[in-house]
């Protein structure tokens, strides 16, 4: 597979460190200057980015960034540049209390595309294919940061979005895709579907799925692949950091490699905040080296992973992360959308002002994750009258989709059935089977 | 070939370069953008040897050249092209060439050599050897600076300001030349007034304010840049404002 931009992408490591240093160093300068942020954390250490950053490894004297700073500087109180200037605004799925909004400037979304083109060159997409992209167009940005970066190849893109499985199985036959780039758990609802449909997939034109939003095993590659006929890679992003077209798996299917030209990787003690030597399994922080309108310094991703540092067979020098391992924080991941238990029940407590004892759960039918949410009856909750409460666990399912972008069903049980452990309600349960 | 990391450069009190890192490979010409008093020519002093860093570090084809004087970083194949040119007025043509090898003086063959080289090149020297320098015109004692400077067989050929002062049909032949040598496979570091001129002919370049680099980048990256337009590129100014 040829390689997208072998002059960075084969870069050798020690005009890397270089590289890296002069690109933190500048955006540290320019956070410095425009983000109140980040001014008020470095001064409040005696960080002065001119003074104090010498080497790359002297980002470990800053403090970290989380989403809950995000969510605190909601809407734009961290872009680096004046509205004027930003094209585009995206913004996270709903884990913290206000989502984290992120803007690109023109130049951003045009290295946005080379990034992407990157990883899906790597993972096979060529100017020949036809590529349908079945994540979410809209706020979040996968969607969109996949199409851009697969125009940018050149392939013919279908912009399908998620859901109506037959329709897009309907196109896949007709308009003959070469590429799905869907949620791994997606891939396997189309081959669910399209074994009941009796279509013989080997007739189909797939080569490759490229699968990304949520942790997946090799098991499911294995399965996707047996299933779709498709070799299948692992790509990994996130709006709050750009979106896709941070790391992507070539080829080789044996870990992403991240742009790291464009971002500085850590792996962090989740609970100390030591750094990590590679090979050892942590949280990913992620640092932006070229964005201008909402860059980050170490930002907590809440994955786990850890860096692999051998070099790779197919040339790229950039290092590769391994497969997200799991979250580390309470962020819970269904169809690709991150949600934090604990923020259902503000939403909950919203509607009547009452805080219900209601727990999380996933569950998986032919593939398909569904979450419900399981609210236990009270005397000030829940009337008697069945219509009342009817409407009331439609407000709940309408208000919570409102917040997380994805419906859940709403169940009331009985006072008390919920499981206790320690007199503790586990806020979230999968019932997913474990692979 | 040249990589800095962090360095700072102090005239007395004054912090003129704060934690500058940047890097040229060979056969590439990195351009420096900044305003007035930014920091470029003391950027390309430090790296010249003519003024000391007080902190960082400067390697040149892998050895560290930060405390070494001046005219030995000429040796390792470092050599500058002043602003406004400083040829030596009261000096001939030929003398101010012979200037130029002053490092590897005797090597006379050689010298001789390389200046009828030059010559053949750059036709207008030929004809004004025996003349004073200071009686040339501006493009004149521009490429004779060049040639000044090329006598010392550098590897990195460092520009300040090449364009200073000349009407801009001789500025569009001074890049010319600059081209031509990195065509000749010579390493160009280029600061410049005309950012937009140096930008089209540069691989990358980084942008200095206040001592400080703020941005790095290929150059069609930062052609396109909003902040490097309205600051530096006079011509989109209209442009910018406008939409």
């Amino acid at each position: 597979m040829p390689i997208w931009d072998k002059k960075h992408e084969c870069i050798s490591r020690d005009i890397l460190d270089q590289l890296q240093l002069e690109r933190l160093q500048a955006t540290l300068n320019r956070v410095y200057k425009n983000v109140a942020f980040y001014k008020k954390r470095f001064d409040a250490l005696g960080f002065f980015p001119e003074e104090d950053l010498e080497n790359l490894s002297d980002i470990q004297k800053l403090p970290f960034t989380t989403r809950k700073d995000l969510s605190d500087s909601y809407p734009y109180e961290m872009f680096a540049v004046p509205l004027r200037e930003v094209v585009r605004v995206h913004s996270s799925s709903g884990t913290t209390e206000k989502p984290s909004v992120v803007g690109y400037t023109r130049l951003d979304l045009k290295i946005w595309s080379e990034l992407v083109a990157r990883v899906l060159s790597a993972a096979g997409v060529t100017t020949d294919d036809v590529i349908q992209v079945t994540f979410h167009y809209g706020l979040l940005t996968g969607g969109l940061g996949i199409h851009y970066g697969a125009e940018r190849i050149g392939a013919s893109v279908l912009p399908t979005s998620v859901g109506r499985t037959d329709r897009q199985i309907r196109i896949m036959q007709d308009y003959r895709t070469t590429v799905l780039v869907s949620t791994p758990s997606y891939a396997l609802v189309i081959a669910d579907r399209l074994e009941e449909m009796s279509v013989d997939i080997k007739r189909l034109n797939l080569k490759y799925a490229i699968c990304a939003g949520e942790p997946w095993s090799e098991e499911t590659r294995k399965e996707i692949e047996d299933r779709l006929y498709v070799r299948a890679t692992d790509n990994y992003g996130l709006s709050e950091v750009m979106g896709p077209g941070i790391a992507g798996e070539c080829l080789e299917q044996s870990g992403m490699h991240i742009n790291e030209d464009h971002f500085l990787a850590e792996i962090i003690n989740p609970d100390t905040g030591e750094v990590l030597p590679p090979g050892e399994t942590g949280e990913l922080v992620l640092t932006t080296l070229t964005k201008e309108a909402f860059p980050v310094i170490r930002f907590r991703t809440g994955d786990l992973c850890y860096i692999i540092e051998e070099p790779c067979p197919c040339g790229r020098t950039f290092r590769r992360i391994s497969r997200i391992q799991g979250r580390c924080d309470d962020i819970v991941i269904i169809k690709g959308t991150n949600i934090i238990p604990e923020r259902i029940g503000d939403i909950i407590a919203e509607i009547e002002g009452i805080r219900p004892v209601y727990q999380l759960v996933a569950t998986r039918h032919n593939h398909h994750d569904e979450l419900e949410i399981w609210v236990e009856v009270s005397e000030d909750l829940f009337f008697d009258k069945m219509r009342e409460q009817r409407a009331l666990v439609d407000t709940m399912e309408r208000r919570i989709a409102n917040f997380i972008g994805m419906t859940p069903r709403v169940k009331l049980v009985e006072p008390g059935s919920i499981k206790r452990v320690n007199g503790k309600v586990q806020l979230f349960v999968d019932m997913r089977p474990k692979k | 070939m040249l990589f800095l990391r962090s360095v700072h450069t102090y005239y007395d009190s004054i912090h003129a370069l704060k934690g500058i890192s940047l890097h040229v490979k060979e056969g590439e010409i990195v351009t420096l953008i900044g305003a007035n008093g930014a920091g470029k020519t003391t950027l390309l002093k430090t790296i010249c040897g003519l003024v000391k860093p007080r902190k960082g570090s400067i390697l040149f084809l892998g050895e560290e050249i930060t405390d070494l004087p001046a005219e030995s970083i000429v040796k390792k194949g470092i050599s500058l092209v002043p602003e406004g040119r400083m040829v030596f007025s009261t000096l001939s043509v030929l003398a101010n060439l012979e200037m130029g090898a002053f490092s590897r003086r005797k090597d006379k063959e050689q010298i001789k050599k390389d200046i009828a080289k030059l010559s053949a090149k750059f036709p207008i020297l030929e004809e004004r050897m025996n003349q004073l320098a200071g009686t040339l015109s501006g493009g004149e004692q521009q490429i004779l600076a060049i040639c000044r400077a090329l006598m010392a067989h550098p590897k990195l050929l460092i520009f300040d300001e090449p364009s200073m002062g000349l009407s801009p049909i001789l500025t569009k032949e001074i890049f010319k030349v600059i081209v031509g040598l990195r065509r000749e496979g010579r390493t160009i570091l280029l600061v410049e007034q005309n950012a937009r001129a140096a930008l089209q002919i540069a691989d990358r370049g980084y942008v200095l304010e206040t001592g400080k680099i703020i941005l790095e980048g290929d150059t069609d990256y930062l052609l396109n840049h909003k902040e490097i337009q309205r600051a530096y590129l006079g011509k989109g100014y209209r442009e910018v404002w406008e939409e």
